[in-house]
């Protein structure tokens, strides 16, 4: 009974926390007017870069559209990190009295949702742009949300590292993107087999994902609000 | 109020006013150390480049391994130590495990620097290429050396001990659980390694090899400590100084208000 109480507290936080950090993001429009076009913008990029060579962008496609994605997250995690700088609302968030696990889980979960907004529109992007055929959606799905969930935790932690740090922007993602190799190796792969460019077993690849995503979600829980407290 | 010369540099009999105690960062122990290490760096030169003969297949490449081997066990030692220190500062707020963690970062990241150059030298006239994608040590050390350089760049952003403590040594922790996720996912994404295996194990060096080999291992060793003891003094004398300059200026702003 109290460990129900004490659940249905834990995810009523997180909820609350998330939905004030999306509100935030659609009343001011960043996400929406800035992050999904610059990843639109990465994918024509690429286009670009290789030449307009479609043989070669549809085999480079899965990685291209993680390497997008993390760069997103990037932005997207910028983002979530500025939104706590102003006003003390760090401080306040400390002093809510929240779990502090709590309030990393709903500031992941925001960066989440907007990571797989940029999903949504990136991969009928690279249908239509890089002439990419979906060969298992489930697949495409999975990788999706394992892969969002890991890079939102991992990023969302590294962020609260550099918070309150005028440098922040240049140093997260020297920390971020070396920590996020995995991701980009697994959903890379995973996707090559969603979309039928390489023959592996993409959902071996997922479980791995899975697991990078449970690993830094444990690890923020326990560490943020040491994060909070010092920083 | 700082003193105008302290601003520049300090000089040592100064400083040593300042802290009560001693302002350098050599002893008796790290001058025997440090002098020892040197006598055994020759013998290694001498050994490794002079009287070790060329191996039948690599030829003189094969001599890297004195530099190469030693520096990689003795990085990923160090980078164990700002693990080790990571948690122990999170867990226990021992700040003489934070500077640690902070002495092993730095010697651990040179040490891995030296691998990641040795190996690629040795790399390529022995594999024909100075990088292979599919080798899992090669692609895990880089990805090691990157968040340790993340790491130093956090040590360096400033601001108040305890809050640079608390971020280098999460950052710690992170390059630390994830480190063996990349490992694993090097691992499957291409399983093609051109590593060769230890050589030690498999029994195919000749005596002289062996021996010089294990005399690199002490070397390496006494001059990670030595490096590792004076990282930790200077860390140390920096954290005093800084506790000192708070005091001082609270002294000066109460003197003032008392005028």
């Amino acid at each position: 009974m109290t460990a129900w109480r004490g659940l249905t507290l834990f995810a009523g936080d997180a909820v609350l926390v998330a939905s004030k950090d999306l509100r935030i993001e659609w009343r001011a429009r960043t996400a929406l007017g800035q992050v999904l076009p610059f990843a639109v913008l990465v994918l024509v990029l690429f286009g670009f870069a290789l030449d307009a060579n479609r043989p070669a962008l549809r085999l480079a496609t899965p990685g291209l559209l993680w390497m997008t994605v993390l760069f997103a997250t990037v932005v997207a995690v910028q983002r979530s990190v500025a939104v706590e700088s102003t006003d003390g609302a760090r401080r306040m968030l400390l002093l809510s009295g929240m779990a502090p696990a709590a309030a990393f889980a709903g500031k992941a979960a925001a960066v989440a949702v907007q990571l797989l907004i940029v999903e949504v529109l990136l991969v009928p992007g690279v249908v239509l742009l890089y002439d990419a055929e979906i060969e298992s959606l489930p697949l495409v799905v999975a990788t999706c949300v394992a892969a969002t969930v890991g890079l939102a935790t991992a990023g969302s932690l590294l962020g609260a590292v550099v918070a309150g740090v005028r440098a922040h922007q240049t140093v997260l993602p020297i920390l971020l993107l070396p920590v996020s190799a995995p991701v980009l190796i697994a959903a890379t792969r995973a996707f090559a087999d969603g979309f039928g460019t390489v023959a592996v077993d993409g959902w071996s690849w997922v479980g791995l994902l899975a697991g990078f995503a449970a690993v830094n979600a444990v690890l923020g829980a326990v560490v943020y609000g040491l994060l909070l407290e010092d920083t | 109020m700082t003193s105008p010369e302290l601003e520049s540099a300090p000089s040592e009999p100064l400083i040593a006013s300042y802290l009560g105690g001693p302002a350098r960062t050599g002893s008796r122990f790290t001058f025997w150390l440090g002098l020892v290490t040197l006598l055994g760096l020759a013998g290694v030169a001498v050994l490794g480049l002079l009287a070790v003969p060329a191996d039948d297949v690599q030829g003189d490449s094969v001599r890297i391994i004195f530099v190469h081997v030693p520096s990689a066990l003795g990085a990923y030692t160090a980078l164990g130590v700002t693990a080790l220190g990571s948690v122990m500062w999170l867990w226990r707020r021992s700040v003489w495990w934070d500077v640690t963690a902070h002495a092993g970062a730095e010697v651990g990241v040179l040490l891995c620097g030296l691998m990641l150059v040795t190996g690629m030298l040795w790399g390529r006239p022995t594999w024909g290429t100075y990088w292979e994608w599919g080798d899992v040590r090669l692609v895990t050390a880089l990805i090691l050396f990157l968040v340790m350089v993340g790491y130093l760049s956090v040590r360096a952003l400033g601001g108040d001990a305890a809050s640079v403590a608390t971020r280098a040594a999460v950052v710690g922790l992170v390059g630390g659980i994830n480190i063996p996720i990349v490992n694993r996912s090097v691992n499957w994404w291409a399983n093609r390694t051109l590593h060769q295996q230890s050589s030690l194990t498999e029994g195919k060096l000749e005596d002289l090899t062996l021996f010089t080999l294990f005399l690199a291992f002490v070397v390496a060793a006494m001059a990670i400590l030595w490096m590792m003891v004076h990282r930790f003094r200077i860390g140390w004398l920096e954290r005093q100084l800084q506790a000192r300059d708070l005091d001082d200026a609270l002294a000066a702003r109460r003197a003032e208000a008392g005028r």
